[in-house]
C-alpha cells in the first residue's frame, strides 16, 4: 500500500500549491498581470511570522492573522503605488518591475537574515498526524493546510458570485474602461485585489514554513509551483487550480520516493506533460477569474 | 503652405550620421586596442574586459529577444548552462580542443533551444515569460542528476586545459570574448539593417499590422529566440572555460538573466547603445559596492524598476530624447537634393 | 436653469486634435441631440464630458460644478451615466449582473431593478442569461438601463441605434420620453438624424470638430442640417 500513500501525501501537498496558485490567478484575472515576485512574498510572509514569533513568542498560527493583514497592506500599498503605473496594454513592464521586486526582495532577505535556511517552530502540529487505516496516516498540518486552500477557494468564489465587490471585480476583469463608466474606481479595486491576493499568499507562506525550511532563495520555486498548479488545472478556474495543485504534489511526491533529487523534476515533467498534450488545462475556462 | 517647395531633384536613402562615422573611427580604435591587449595589458585587467565582453554578448541576446523579438524570457540562464556542461562534454569526455569548442557549443545549444521553443511557444506573454524560467529549472535539474558530469557539486575543467601556457589561455579567451562582444552587437546592427530587421521592428511596433503585410511573425520570433540561444550558448561555454570549474547552481542560475534583463533595461531596451551603457553600469555599481555583499543587485534592481516607472527608455532613451545622437544608425533617412544642390532631410 | 454647459472645448488624441472649441449647454429637463458624420468628434465629445479625456477643469460645468478632467468614476458618482457606443455590456455577466453593476455607484433615486424590467421587459424574461447572448436591441436595453441604475441626472447616449434594425430602433426611442419624464435629462449621440430631431428639444451638428449648427429641430429646415453636416 506504499504507492497508495505516496499519492495521498501528494494529494495533500496540492493544498499548499493551490493556497500558492490562488493568489496569482486571482491577480492575472483581474489585472491581467502574472506578479513575478508571487514566490518571493510567499518566503517575505515566512520570515514576517519568524520575525514575529520570535519577538513576541507566539506560536505561528497565532501570528498568521497579523501577518496576512500586513500582507495584504503591502499588497495594496505596491499596487497602487508603483504596479498601477506600469501596467496597461504592453505586457513588459509589469513583467520586468516584479521580476526587479524579486531580486530585490531577495537579495534584501539575504542581507537582513543571512543565506541560512530557517524553519517556524510548529511544535505538535508538525509531527501529529491522524491514522486513516490500512496504515496510512494524515499530517495535521497537511490536513489543516487543505483546508485552508479549500477555504479561500470558497470564500474567493462567494465574494465574486455574491458581494458587489466580486461585481466590481468580475466587470472590471471584463472591461477595464467601461467598468470605469460604472463609477468603479479602478485603481481602488486593482489596490484591493492585490491585497488579496498577498493575504492568501501570506496564509500560504506561513503553512509553508511550519511545515519545511525556507531561505531567502526559495522565492523562485514557489512562483514556479504556482504557476504550474494554474496551468495544469486550467486557466481561470479556481477549483481546476486545487486540482492542478493535487496533480503536482502527487507527481512530486512519486518522484521523491523514487529517489530524493528527482521530486521538483517529476513535477515539472508532469507540467511540460499538460503542456504539450493539452496546453489549455484539464479544466479551462475562458472567462471570468 | 504659402511658397512651393523647391523641386526634389534627386532623393536617396541614407543611413549614416556624422555621429556614426565618428563612432567607427572609435570603434576601431578601441578593437584594435583589445585585440592587442595580451601584449600590453594585465592580466587582472583582461579578465575584467572578458567579463564585460560576454556580460555584453549576453545582454545584447536578451535585447534581441525582447527589444526586438518582444519576448520576455527569464530562462535565458538555461542555455548558458547548457553551453557551459557541452564544453564539458566536449573538452573534458570527448577531447576537442576546449577553445574550438566554444561554437561548437553554441551549435548544440542552438539544436536543442528547438524543440525547447516548440514547446514553449505554446505558451503566450507573461505566461511564456515564467514557462522559459520552468525550462531552465528542468535543464537546472537534470543536469544536478547525471553523476557523469558531476551531478549537484559540479565538476572542474582544468584538465581540459593542460597543455595551455597561461598567456595563450588568455589570450585566446580574450579575442574569444572580444568576438563574442563585438560580434554580438555588430550582428545585431548587421540584422537590423537587413530586411530581416525590418520585420522585427515592425513585429516589435505592431504584431497585428506587420502580420497584416505578410511577415511570419512566429518564424521570426521563433529565429530570434535560437539565435539568443546560440549566443547564450557560445557564452556559457566560454564563462567556464574561464573559470574552470562548472556546477548546475551556478550555470543555471537565475542571476545571469537578472544582469541580463537589468543592464538592458537601465541601458535603453530596444537600442544597440543601450545593453553596452547597461553592462557599464553593472560594473561600475558592482566595483563601488563591492564591499557590501550583493548590495549591488539591489541597486541594480531598484534602478531598473525606476527606469520602467519613469524613463522607460532607458538611459540611452534619455540622451536619444535630447539630441538625436547615433552611433548605430538603422532607420532609414530620406534626403532631397534641391534646386541649389544642397541635400537636406525631409522632416518626419 | 443650465445642468451641463461646456464651452470652448477642445480635444486632443495625441497631436491630433478632434475637437476645436465646442460650446453646448443643457437645460434641467432637456433632451439634447448632437448629429454628425463619422469622425465629427461626437463620441470624442461624449469622452471629455466622462473624463476619458482630459478638459480644463471649467471648460465643462455640471449644475455649475466644474467637473472637466475629474475621474471618470467620480464624475459617474456626480449624476452623470453613460450608454457606450457598441453597448459594452460585461460579458461574463447576466443580464442582471450588468443591470447591479450599474448601481454601484449607490445613488439615491427611481432606478431599481423592478423599474427597469418594468420599463424594458424583455429583459426580466432573459435575466439570468448571458448579457451578450442577447439580440443586438435587447443588449442596447439592457445597456441604457444599466446607466440608468446609477440614478443619473444626465443620460448620454452614445449610437444607441448603431446596427439595429429600424424595428428595434423604434422601439428604443419610444422608452426615451419614459426616461425624461423621470427628471432625466438626455444628450442623444446619433448619425440617425429622423429619430434624433424627432425626439430632442434642441439639436446641436458637428462637423469635423466644430458646431456647425444649434437650434430647435422645428425652426430647422431639411437644407440647413445638410449643410451643416456635410460641410461645404
Amino acid at each position: 500500500m506504499e504507492w497508495v500513500d505516496v499519492v495521498l501525501q501528494g494529494a495533500l501537498l496540492g493544498g499548499l500549491y493551490a493556497l500558492f496558485a490562488s493568489g496569482l490567478s486571482l491577480a492575472f484575472g483581474i489585472m491581467r498581470m502574472v506578479n513575478l515576485a508571487h514566490g518571493d512574498f510567499i518566503v517575505l510572509s515566512a520570515y514576517l511570522a519568524l520575525v514575529l514569533t520570535q519577538s513576541l513568542g507566539i506560536p505561528p498560527l497565532a501570528a498568521l492573522p497579523a501577518v496576512a493583514v500586513i500582507m495584504a497592506v503591502v499588497g495594496y500599498v505596491l499596487q497602487r503605488g508603483l504596479l498601477n503605473r506600469v501596467l496597461g496594454d504592453d505586457i513588459m513592464p509589469p513583467l520586468l518591475v516584479t521580476f526587479g521586486l524579486s531580486v530585490v526582495i531577495q537579495n534584501l532577505l539575504q542581507e537582513i537574515f543571512s543565506a541560512d535556511t530557517q524553519s517556524l517552530p510548529g511544535g505538535t502540529l508538525v509531527t501529529a498526524s491522524l491514522p486513516i487505516g490500512g496504515g496510512l496516516a494524515v499530517g495535521w498540518l497537511s490536513l489543516l493546510t487543505l483546508v485552508a486552500a479549500l477555504a479561500v477557494i470558497a470564500v474567493l468564489q462567494l465574494i465574486l458570485a455574491r458581494t458587489r465587490l466580486g461585481l466590481a471585480f468580475r466587470a472590471t476583469s471584463d472591461d477595464l474602461v467601461t467598468s470605469r463608466l460604472m463609477g468603479i474606481d479602478t485603481r481602488q479595486i486593482y489596490g484591493l485585489a492585490m491585497g488579496i491576493a498577498l493575504a492568501i499568499v501570506a496564509i500560504a507562506g506561513v503553512l509553508m514554513a511550519i511545515r519545511t525550511t525556507f531561505d531567502p532563495t526559495g522565492g523562485p520555486a514557489r512562483l514556479i509551483f504556482a504557476f504550474e498548479s494554474v496551468i495544469i488545472g486550467g486557466m481561470g478556474s479556481p477549483w481546476g487550480t486545487l486540482l492542478g495543485g493535487v496533480i503536482l504534489g502527487v507527481a512530486q511526491s512519486i518522484g521523491f520516493s523514487i529517489q530524493v533529487g528527482l521530486g521538483q523534476l517529476f513535477g515539472h515533467l508532469a507540467f511540460l506533460a499538460i503542456l504539450m498534450v493539452r496546453p489549455q488545462g484539464l479544466f479551462p475556462r475562458t472567462r471570468g477569474v | 503652405m504659402t511658397s512651393a517647395p523647391p523641386i526634389a531633384r534627386t532623393a536617396a536613402i541614407v543611413r549614416g550620421t556624422r555621429a556614426s562615422r565618428l563612432g567607427g573611427v572609435l570603434g576601431a580604435v578601441i578593437l584594435l586596442a583589445l585585440v592587442t591587449m595580451p601584449w600590453w595589458g594585465e592580466r587582472a585587467d583582461m579578465h575584467t574586459v572578458v567579463e564585460f565582453l560576454y556580460m555584453l554578448a549576453l545582454a545584447e541576446m536578451w535585447n534581441l529577444l525582447a527589444g526586438f523579438g518582444g519576448l520576455v524570457s527569464i530562462g535565458q540562464q538555461a542555455y548558458v548552462g547548457i553551453g557551459g556542461y557541452m564544453l564539458v562534454l566536449l573538452a573534458m569526455k570527448l577531447g576537442v580542443g576546449p577553445f574550438i569548442a566554444v561554437p561548437l557549443c553554441g551549435i548544440i545549444t542552438a539544436i536543442i533551444a528547438i524543440p525547447t521553443a516548440a514547446l514553449v511557444f505554446r505558451l503566450r506573454g507573461a505566461y511564456f515569460a515564467v514557462g522559459t524560467w520552468v525550462v531552465a529549472e528542468v535543464f537546472r535539474l537534470t543536469f544536478a542528476n547525471i553523476i557523469w558530469l558531476g551531478a549537484g557539486t559540479g565538476t572542474s575543467l582544468t584538465s581540459a586545459m593542460m597543455g595551455y601556457s597561461a598567456w595563450l589561455r588568455d589570450s585566446l579567451a580574450l579575442w574569444i570574448a572580444i568576438i563574442l562582444g563585438v560580434g554580438s552587437v555588430m550582428g545585431i546592427y548587421w540584422l537590423l539593417r537587413s530586411r530581416l530587421g525590418l520585420a522585427l521592428t515592425a513585429i516589435r511596433d505592431s504584431e497585428v499590422a506587420s502580420r497584416s503585410l505578410g511577415v511570419d511573425v512566429r518564424r521570426v520570433k521563433f529565429g530570434v529566440y535560437i539565435v539568443s540561444a546560440f549566443g547564450c550558448g557560445m557564452v556559457g561555454a566560454l564563462v567556464y572555460l574561464t573559470k574552470l570549474r562548472i556546477s548546475p547552481d551556478a550555470a543555471f542560475d537565475i542571476n545571469w538573466t537578472a544582469i541580463m534583463i537589468f543592464t538592458v533595461v537601465i541601458g535603453g531596451i530596444g537600442t544597440i547603445e543601450g545593453p553596452i551603457i547597461g553592462c557599464i553600469v553593472y560594473f561600475v555599481l558592482r566595483d563601488l559596492l563591492a564591499d557590501y555583499g550583493s548590495w549591488y543587485l539591489i541597486a541594480m534592481g531598484l534602478i531598473a524598476i525606476a527606469v520602467m516607472v519613469w524613463a522607460r527608455r532607458g538611459l540611452w532613451g534619455l540622451l536619444l530624447a535630447r539630441t538625436d545622437l547615433r552611433f548605430f544608425p538603422v532607420q532609414r533617412r530620406v534626403v532631397i537634393e534641391d534646386e541649389a544642390g544642397a541635400s537636406k532631410p525631409v522632416e518626419g | 436653469m443650465s445642468l451641463l454647459a461646456i464651452q470652448s472645448l477642445k480635444a486632443f488624441y495625441g497631436d491630433f486634435q478632434a475637437l476645436f472649441g465646442v460650446d453646448l449647454e443643457i437645460v434641467q429637463g432637456q433632451t439634447v441631440a448632437v448629429i454628425g458624420a463619422n469622425g465629427a468628434g461626437k463620441t470624442t465629445l461624449l469622452r471629455s464630458v466622462m473624463g476619458m479625456l482630459a478638459a480644463p477643469s471649467d471648460v465643462i460645468r455640471f449644475d455649475g460644478k466644474p467637473i472637466g478632467g475629474l475621474a471618470t468614476h467620480a464624475i459617474v458618482a456626480e449624476g452623470i451615466a453613460m450608454v457606450p457606443e457598441g453597448r459594452k455590456l460585461f460579458p461574463s455577466l447576466s443580464v442582471e449582473e450588468n443591470l447591479r453593476v450599474g448601481a454601484y455607484p449607490k445613488r439615491q433615486g427611481p432606478w431599481t431593478l423592478e423599474r427597469i424590467y418594468a420599463l424594458f421587459p424583455r429583459l426580466s424574461e432573459r435575466r439570468n442569461q448571458p448579457a451578450t447572448s442577447m439580440s443586438g436591441g435587447e443588449q442596447q436595453m439592457a445597456a441604457i438601463g444599466r446607466a440608468l441604475m446609477s440614478n443619473p441626472r444626465l443620460l448620454l447616449c452614445d449610437e444607441i441605434s448603431l446596427g439595429l434594425a429600424p424595428v428595434a430602433v423604434r422601439e428604443l426611442y419610444r422608452a426615451l420620453p419614459g426616461i425624461s419624464a423621470e427628471g432625466v435629462s438626455l444628450l442623444v449621440i446619433e448619425q440617425d438624424i429622423g429619430q434624433a430631431m424627432a425626439v430632442a428639444n434642441q439639436v446641436y451638428c458637428l462637423q469635423e470638430g466644430r458646431v456647425t449648427l444649434a437650434g430647435k429641430p422645428n425652426e430647422l429646415t431639411r437644407e440647413r442640417v445638410a449643410a451643416a453636416y456635410f460641410g461645404n
